[in-house]
């Protein structure tokens, strides 16, 4: 009796003090208090969608889009590289976009790494090896941010994984440098910082990045993809995704084999639980 | 102990007869899971969990063990190994895969044999000991997954850990230097992540060893069942095996389906992006969020949000930070009371009209907490985990109390076969009736008194 004499005093004494000292304030707070300020900034920005159809990788039978990775690795390559990392992505692994043994050796070469000279131990360059990690376009952090009106270019491995939706976002982020509407602005306002330039699907609008990819044909695609800034869009961002999952197809494809035999062997479990148990079911009637 | 009519293990081969002299395991495990422990022959498909949990713990065990050869325990190459195993590591991606969600299974499983427990009050006499160790395990889980949330040092690792060690420094006097003492330093680093990876693979082993005692515990007086009464004859109950196990086999082919379907298909939905970017202290994420299994207990520690004082003065007993801590403990020690604070000698939830209702209201209750867990600390979110948490707490501590005292409980069957079957012969001997007219059989403890 005294447990549950103790135990309604002490649940009636914590909701007295969570009702008194918090919950009545706060309340009070909410409805006579001032409302909380907004930036101005959140009334611009805008949930931004994927590519019109999707991509080849969606949904549980996606697949790799080979050519599209290899056109994304190329607007990596001439565009982000100049300012953004791939350090957990090897030249080898371009082998699975479908490039040759070959070819693979081929591109690492054209990539400059860094190396240490064999005869005098000193610091220098070399060619890239396929077994090289892509190189990093900067020093360290302080010659990134230096270069970059002190905004460090994130590495971009993992991008599309370490974003809510990220291959849908990197494709909007990319597409999403507009002007904000001007009445509006000048309604609220609301100015993009110096420095800084407005995208509409970035979560604050003012970006440090400026628009990387700007004009139609900004690369010439080898397969002879028209290069429009959409289309460049959803290739870097498909590439993106491989760098981040490199096994995202292997994973979805082993899915169906495992689930399919997990199907047919929970039947035969399931069967046999009622064979087993059908003696001792109540006769019906 | 078992029940008379329990079957003996009877070596066959010359082998087993001799191992049964020398070390007798087979017939351990004949007696704790085979043909020699009978169980009720009602169970329901709620009493699968206890299996599922078992194997959710062997998963986590088998997997984390696997992952431990490819991973390295330093602040300055964690987020990189796990990126290897991720990449380089055969099916590495795989096990990390389904360590992750192995985690967010186990819980869900946990969560689903907790609420079993409370429906059919499986905490009561003479089940006691089996709650209390099975609130052990909970809290040995809580303090693994955390650490392990740590160790692929990403943006959540890392501010997970200074929030959850940040809840130490609330405790007056001590609390400071006992966070610095936690971490190893002023903020997680190094030392912190070393020692949680430390703690991370010894933990789950200490959880093998309570499980042990659980399942110890509960072949001394024997599974519960959903209708509240006790084993009273050999009709009501049935071989563990074949029975159980095909059942539990069944079970665990839905079981593993869904965890599958995860793994290969969904296995970041129940994370959280912001743990693919790697640890940076000088940067911190718009909106801390703990794992999901956690919200509901960290809604409750964001709910106190006004100091405890001396109304219109300036003094302040208890501040907002250790209320919030303080209930955030309270609201998982208070399990610990829940035997003795619902005195009703009906365990079954299917037989407490008044109970049942309130029941589904702690569901919804802990659906709400775990909403508002992940949402931002903003209005109305404030105001609703406020109710939420007052209703948790008035739950176990007012509510149970007052409706065991009030609540008319409906006429439990006499029998667990006469549950199934609809009569048992045995029910219809003459037998002994109470002073209130009831069947002696009818009480919950078969023929012994209620708890009190």
């Amino acid at each position: 009796m005294s447990i549950r004499l103790g135990g309604i005093i002490a649940g009636l004494a914590i909701t007295a003090v969570l009702v008194l000292w918090s919950l009545v304030p706060g309340a009070y707070n909410y409805a006579f208090g001032p409302a909380p300020e907004k930036q101005p900034s959140y009334a611009f920005y805008e949930h931004g969608e994927g590519p019109a159809g999707g991509f080849s990788f969606d949904g549980a039978f996606g697949k790799w889009d080979y050519a599209q990775l290899q056109r994304g690795y190329q607007v990596y390559k001439e565009v982000c590289s100049a300012c953004h990392s791939l350090k957990f992505v090897a030249f080898r692994n371009l082998q699975e976009l479908g490039y040759t043994e070959a070819e693979v050796d081929a591109e690492a070469k054209s990539w400059t790494v860094p190396g240490i000279d064999p005869n005098t131990g000193e610091t220098t360059t070399r060619p890239g090896m396929p077994t090289d990690y892509f190189p990093m376009p900067f020093a360290n952090n302080i010659a990134a941010a230096a270069a970059n009106n002190n905004a460090i270019p994130p590495d971009l491995s993992l991008m599309t994984k370490a974003r809510h939706d990220g291959s849908n976002y990197v494709y909007a982020l990319l597409t999403g440098y507009t002007e904000p509407d001007a009445e509006k602005a000048a309604k609220v306002g609301f100015e993009t910082p110096l420095g800084l330039y407005f995208n509409k699907h970035f979560p604050n609008v003012n970006i440090a990045m400026a628009p990387p990819l700007a004009v139609d044909g900004q690369v010439t695609y080898a397969d002879g993809t028209e290069a429009t800034i959409p289309q460049m869009s959803a290739d870097v961002a498909a590439f993106l995704t491989w760098t981040a999952e490199p096994s995202l197809v292997q994973r979805k494809q082993t899915g169906w084999w495992v689930i399919g035999f997990l199907l047919f062997a929970t039947v035969l479990a399931f069967l046999s639980y009622k064979q087993i148990w059908a003696g001792l079911k109540p006769k019906k009637g | 102990m078992s029940f008379a009519w329990a079957k003996q293990y009877e070596p066959q081969t010359a082998l087993t007869k001799w191992l049964d002299e020398k070390l007798p395991f087979p017939r351990l495990v004949y007696n704790a899971v085979g043909a020699g422990y009978p169980v009720p022959r009602n169970l329901n498909y709620m009493w699968n969990f206890g299996v599922l949990a078992g194997f959710c713990l062997m998963i986590q065990i088998v997997t984390g063990v696997v992952l431990a050869m490819h991973y390295a325990a330093n602040a300055q190459v964690a987020f990189g190994t796990v990126e290897h195993i991720m990449r380089n590591v055969n099916y590495g991606w795989m096990l990390r895969y389904a360590h992750a969600n192995g985690a967010s299974f186990f819980f869900i499983v946990i969560y689903l044999h907790i609420f079993r427990g409370f429906f059919y009050s499986s905490y009561k006499a003479p089940r006691e000991m089996i709650w209390l160790l099975g609130v052990v395990i909970f809290l040995l889980m809580m303090a693994t997954a955390f650490m392990g949330y740590v160790l692929p040092w990403g943006q959540m690792s890392f501010w997970g850990a200074q929030v959850i060690t940040g809840l130490f420094s609330a405790i007056p006097l001590v609390g400071e230097p006992l966070q610095v003492w936690l971490l190893g330093g002023f903020a997680p680093d190094n030392a912190a992540l070393n020692r949680f990876f430390s703690l991370h693979f010894l933990l789950p082993f200490v959880i093998a060893g309570v499980v042990i005692l659980h399942i110890w515990a509960l072949h001394i007086p024997g599974s519960s069942n959903p209708t509240g009464v006790e084993v009273k004859q050999e009709s009501d109950t049935v071989p563990f095996h074949p029975y159980y196990t095909a059942k539990d086999g069944f079970g665990l082919g839905v079981f593993l389906i869904l965890f599958t379907f995860m793994v290969f298909f969904l296995p970041n939905a129940l994370g959280h992006p912001d743990n693919y970017i790697e640890a940076n202290p000088l940067s911190t994420p718009a909106h801390i969020v703990p794992e999901w299994y956690f919200l509901p207990f960290y809604a409750i520690l964001r709910a106190f949000t006004g100091d405890f004082g001396i109304p219109f003065t300036d003094v302040v007993l208890i501040p907002a930070k250790l209320l919030g801590v303080i209930a955030m403990f309270a609201s998982i020690l208070v399990w610990f009371i829940l035997p003795w604070l619902d005195k009703s000698p009906v365990r079954s939830g299917h037989y407490r009209p008044l109970f049942r209702k309130f029941f589904w209201v702690l569901v919804i209750d802990m659906a709400v907490l775990t909403y508002c867990g992940g949402a931002p600390a903003e209005e109305p979110f404030v105001i609703i985990s406020q109710i939420a948490t007052a209703y948790y707490f008035l739950h176990f501590l007012v509510i149970l109390p007052i409706v065991s005292q009030i609540e008319v409980p409906k006429p439990l069957p006499f029998s667990i076969t006469e549950a199934v079957l609809g009569k048992d012969k045995a029910a219809e001997a003459p037998r002994a009736g109470t002073a209130q007219g009831g069947d002696a059989g009818s009480l919950p403890d078969g023929s012994l008194q209620p708890a009190e």
